[in-house]
């Protein structure tokens, strides 16, 4: 994912964020023409998601606390066309900022009823949309008082295996912007594409507030029939 | 005239809540016919195994076919505490000119977009030698793209950074 045309992508090697340090690697990519292998991907297909998982509210035991939110848009491929069928995974903290992870520590509190997981699957015209609730900022080691902004982690396969991403999505004006090295690994000029925009027009009245996150996959396109 | 795209982030850490799937490591049922376990360890520049890695295949079926009824073609294993990922597949037939090979993601807290490689096989080497791919890598480090023999298939192991750095591809 560092070709030509994929620069909005974060260097791997970005010191602010230390854990890049040891894992990036040093050698340069070497550059693989497109064959059929690459020009393919997954089709995973309804069989594994449920409508159910689209709703983070809801999947757990009980209703998850936290304030609701509506998070939809419409995944494209560089070209503009819409990418439909393929799956989006999600997964976030709780409304305190708690993962419900062995590994996190954060001394905030797990809800019962969240398990911060969803899944669905965008339709015919590339459009997704899931319910969940606000995940919390929280703090991590990687520097003193270091904070995460808010964000959901956004999986994605695209129509080929050149598409695959996996990013997160965040919420507008968060002030831990400023501080964040992950956030800020990416070009200045691509990073507001991370953040959803509040969308009055999603809002469900009296019950959750809305977000827009469209996302589009710049690895090369789909069909191979076309593309070779 | 491409339009913008969205730029990725890291998994993060805490990956396997979000991304595992109890059939995830299994691209075939553990009675197919020829199905050969895929086992290897992920490390970092200081030779330390990373457990919070996530690798996912891609392959076509044994006749070199993608997207066969019945056969997903997708693997994905996270890792474990001691960097261990295993998955359970078929060996690839050819494509086109190509030697078999599976193109392999690999994602990891620290690293902030994918990287992607290929596991070629150590049993084919006369396909290999013809390989276009393969020819693009430079000799002294062809090795690491070529899984090993194993009791129960084959062993690949992924090494992100120093000496023995695998080799990763732009796609």
């Amino acid at each position: 994912m560092t070709g030509p045309g994929t620069t909005v992508h974060p260097p791997l090697l970005s010191p602010g964020y230390k854990s890049t340090i040891l894992r990036a690697p040093q050698q340069a990519p070497i550059l693989l023409p497109h064959s059929l292998t690459e020009l393919t991907g997954p089709v995973l297909g309804e069989g594994p998601v449920a409508a159910a998982d689209a709703d983070l509210t809801l999947n757990g035991t009980g209703e998850a606390q936290g304030q609701r939110i509506v998070v939809h848009g419409q995944v494209r491929d560089s070209d503009g066309r819409a990418v439909p069928d393929t799956l989006l995974e999600v997964w976030q903290a709780n409304a305190a900022g708690r993962y419900l992870h062995k590994w996190d520590r954060h001394d905030a509190p797990l809800d019962p009823h969240f398990t911060g997981v969803g899944r669905t699957m965008t339709d015919a015209q590339g459009n997704y949309r899931f319910v969940t609730v606000k995940p919390g900022a929280y703090p991590w080691g990687n520097h003193p008082n270091a904070w995460r902004p808010a964000h959901i982690h956004f999986s994605l396969f695209g129509l080929a295996f050149t598409q695959r991403l996996v990013t997160q999505m965040y919420f507008p004006d968060d002030p831990l912007f400023a501080y964040d090295p992950i956030y800020n690994s990416v070009p200045e000029f691509a990073r507001d594409r991370l953040v959803a925009g509040f969308d009055l027009s999603a809002t469900v009245e009296s019950w959750a507030l809305g977000f827009r996150f469209d996302i589009v996959l710049t690895g090369a396109g789909a069909t191979p029939m076309e593309s070779r | 005239m491409s339009a913008p795209g969205t730029p990725s982030q890291t998994v993060g850490p805490y990956l396997s809540i979000g991304l595992t799937w109890d059939e995830g490591p299994h691209v075939v049922a553990a009675d197919a016919s020829d199905a050969v376990w895929l086992r290897g360890e992920i490390r970092d520049g200081a030779g330390a195994a990373i457990p919070d890695a996530l690798v996912e295949t891609w392959q076509p079926d044994p006749a070199g076919r993608f997207h066969t009824p019945g056969f997903r073609g997708l693997g994905r294993c996270p890792t474990d505490d001691d960097g261990r990922y295993a998955i359970r597949t078929v060996k690839p037939g050819v494509v086109a000119d190509q030697a078999p090979h599976i193109d392999v993601t690999v994602l990891a807290r620290g690293l902030l977009h994918r990287v992607v490689t290929r596991i070629y096989f150590a049993d084919e080497p006369a396909a290999n030698e013809a390989d276009p791919v393969l020819a693009r890598v430079p000799a002294e480090r062809r090795g690491t793209l070529i899984a090993e023999k194993s009791s129960d298939g084959y062993h690949f192991d992924i090494t992100l950074q120093g000496p023995d750095e695998t080799v990763f591809f732009t796609i």
